[in-house]
């Protein structure tokens, strides 16, 4: 590493060493999922060779109003930036890593990096993880995964690969079409240019009517556009569920891949956002990031605490005034039922609709008598059984109306 | 025509916004990179106000947009004066004018209503340009307005058009309801306000409420901080702060320890909804009360 990092420009050139250092930075910094483009590393090029790079606190404000786009980028800025440019908090994470063997290979690394290289740096900032979801896409050695409390976790990796039945997807995919299609679309306030419709469009008749020396003989209305009717899932992924968990998956890869506005989350002891890996549009790969996703899945439910996760930080930006929220769970629950029917209120205040899909409903004798979800019960909308490709079916209608 | 850092936060202290230690950095790359600010934090910060405190900061206009959902290029942009329009023609018509000529005139300047966004750009005084909660605004408004800011010029079909005389200060700020898209973050630089530190937050009230003293704008901020880590649905915001200090000042209070009672009441005026209202229970408040020295 070179000397005194934090006055490395001195004069308004900028030499070399600053620039490629830069460049270095910005490697680093899209490893933990900054969106960078050429124009953001022009306009610090120009910051670097400003006045405002004398001092290393100006700096690391200036660069992170320029770099960061959103919240997570924001908290995880300033560690990053002390790592590499002043080569502090390194060996702190290195320690707090729970793996040996990661700590041994970090060592082993740093040994045989040659002197002066810039990498060490580089190597450092994917060390550094915040709590964003893209960081837990990769595969880690323990280093920065998320720790669960969880009574009964279920560390194994589950395999959502085995479902990969090339027709059971197909008749899901079929299935999740027809029901987008189906969906009633909502009213929105926007507003467009029809022959009929409720308002007089003024612009547009003045401007029709131009030809007849503005007397508006042809008269132009604007109506309401639809919209559709954006659908917010989660699936719980516990072991109680277990039996149901490939059919519902392969059912929201299908939703997702048809509705323009859909999201998607996994819970079981916490929550995680999956939206972006179901979306790939190939099944093998999308379960494969889904697997690195689901950690823990397959152990105990905490329905409350999840809920508690998604209206906390997830609802504001996924549910809007014509969201349905679509729950899957069987409703057992590890959690206080008091919290959960304080999380369900809270989530019943947002959306529009909640539906709840109890699998367990299809059998014979099944009352809904667990705690958990007599709490919720009072907050549902639609309550309705779904323990294969045909009760899901049947549901359409249902689904249809909402 | 460079402004420094310095003296950005003095301009900034004197229009009585208490600035943290990096917004002054950020106002500075605006003014050097000519960029839009995105801001971002919960409802309360006072994400607004930094808008105002740059305008005064300048000595230039506001311009404000409100964002909200079905937003659309008429209200935000222009719209023709129709009834205007038509009288216009009616009389001309009476006069047996040229149809050609009328229709030139009546798509003229003068019939133009202007809208905050093109009243921005034809200003020639830098104005800022504040567009206030951009993410109640739907999709199509945002790839909209991303294009104004990268270029600062509108065409209106009838007219040809417009370039910005001055490009403007914007400022952007936004909520999260509704997650922004990736292209107009980039555009922007960002700054994410955070509830102000027991300091700051002493030293805002004493800007705002300067009959408040020293000793008892320090209780109330300590008092603050406590009520914030509370698990409570709607965090008190800035603007609380002030209307409760402005309370206590009203009731006479000089000192939070002398008068449990009053601050219990009054604290629970802070609070917005009935759940919060109940978890902050009278126990909850001396215990709050007794972490402030």
């Amino acid at each position: 590493m070179g000397g005194e990092p934090h006055r490395l420009v001195d004069a308004a050139c900028l030499s070399e060493l600053a620039l490629t250092r830069l460049v270095h930075f910005t490697q680093v910094l899209r490893r933990n999922a900054f969106i960078i483009g050429l124009k953001e590393s022009e306009d610090a090029a120009r910051v670097l060779a400003s006045d405002a790079a004398s001092r290393a606190a100006t700096l690391r404000a200036a660069l992170k109003s320029i770099f960061c786009a959103r919240r997570s980028d924001w908290d995880k800025f300033d560690d990053i930036f002390a790592a590499y440019w002043l080569d502090r908090g390194r060996r702190r994470i290195v320690r707090m890593s729970p793996h040996p063997r990661a700590q041994a290979r970090a060592a082993a690394q740093a040994l045989a990096r040659p002197e002066g290289a810039p990498s060490p740096a580089a190597g450092l900032g994917e060390l550094i993880t915040g709590d964003d979801p893209s960081s837990l896409e990769k595969p880690q050695d323990g280093v920065g995964r998320m720790e669960g409390a969880s009574r009964a976790e279920h560390l194994a990796e589950t395999d959502f690969r085995k479902i990969a039945d090339p027709d059971a997807i197909a008749e899901t995919q079929a299935l999740a079409a027809r029901l987008a299609s189906k969906m009633r679309w909502r009213l929105s306030r926007r507003q467009r240019a029809r022959t009929k419709g409720i308002r007089l469009d003024l612009r547009r008749t003045i401007r029709r009517n131009v030809c007849h020396g503005g007397v508006p003989i042809e008269l132009m209305w604007r109506s309401r556009k639809l919209k559709p009717l954006r659908l917010v899932m989660l699936l719980d992924v516990s072991g109680s569920m277990s039996l149901y968990t490939s059919l519902f998956v392969r059912f929201i890869h299908g939703v997702l891949d048809h509705f323009r506005e859909a999201d998607a989350f996994l819970f079981h002891t916490r929550l995680a956002h999956v939206s972006a890996a179901l979306r790939e549009k190939d099944v093998g790969r999308a379960l494969e990031r889904l697997s690195l996703l689901a950690q823990g899945a397959g152990g105990g439910t905490r329905i409350g605490e999840s809920l508690a996760t998604f209206n906390r930080w997830h609802a504001p930006s996924v549910i809007g005034s014509r969201t349905c929220v679509l729950i899957i769970s069987d409703g057992y629950d590890t959690g206080t039922p008091a919290a959960l029917a304080a999380e369900m209120r809270q989530l019943k205040r947002r959306c529009r609709r909640i539906v709840w899909l109890n699998p367990m409903l299809g059998w014979e004798g099944y009352a809904p008598i667990a705690q958990g979800m007599q709490a919720a019960l009072p907050y549902v909308d639609l309550f309705a059984p779904a323990h294969n490709l045909k009760s899901l079916a049947a549901l359409e209608p249902y689904l249809a109306r909402l | 025509m460079t402004i420094t850092r310095e003296e950005i936060s003095e301009r900034l202290a004197a229009t009585g916004y208490v600035a943290d230690r990096e917004l002054p950095i950020a106002l500075q790359l605006m003014e050097m990179l000519g960029r839009p600010l995105l801001l971002e934090g919960e409802a309360g910060v006072g994400k607004t106000e930094v808008a105002k405190a740059l305008a005064q900061l300048h000595g230039s206009v506001l311009i404000r947009l409100q964002c909200y959902e079905g937003l659309d290029q008429s209200t935000a942009l222009y719209e023709w004066n129709y009834q205007r329009q038509l009288l216009a023609i009616r009389a001309r018509e009476v006069a047996g004018a040229d149809p050609d000529a009328v229709e030139r005139d009546i798509f003229s300047a003068r019939f133009l209503l202007e809208r905050p966004l093109l009243a921005a750009i034809r200003r020639d005084d830098r104005p800022v340009l504040l567009i206030d909660e951009v993410d109640r605004a739907d999709e199509e408004f945002e790839a909209f307005l991303l294009e104004l800011l990268s270029d600062f010029q509108v065409s209106i079909p009838e007219l040809g058009t417009i370039t910005a005389k001055s490009i403007p200060r914007v400022v952007l700020t936004s909520n999260n309801t509704r997650e922004l898209s990736d292209a107009l973050r980039r555009r922007c630089l960002y700054h994410y306000l955070d509830y102000p530190d027991v300091e700051r937050e002493t030293r805002i009230i004493l800007a705002r409420l300067p009959d408040v003293g020293t000793g008892l704008a320090v209780q109330i901020a300590r008092m603050l901080e406590g009520v914030r880590k509370e698990e409570l649905r709607k965090v008190p915001g800035v603007a609380e702060t002030l209307d409760w200090a402005a309370a206590l000042l009203g009731l006479g209070v000089n000192n939070l320890h002398d008068d449990a009672d009053t601050v219990h009441e009054t604290l629970r005026c802070l609070l917005k909804t009935h759940e919060d209202r109940a978890r902050l229970t009278r126990e909850v408040s001396a215990r709050l009360l007794g972490k402030v020295a």
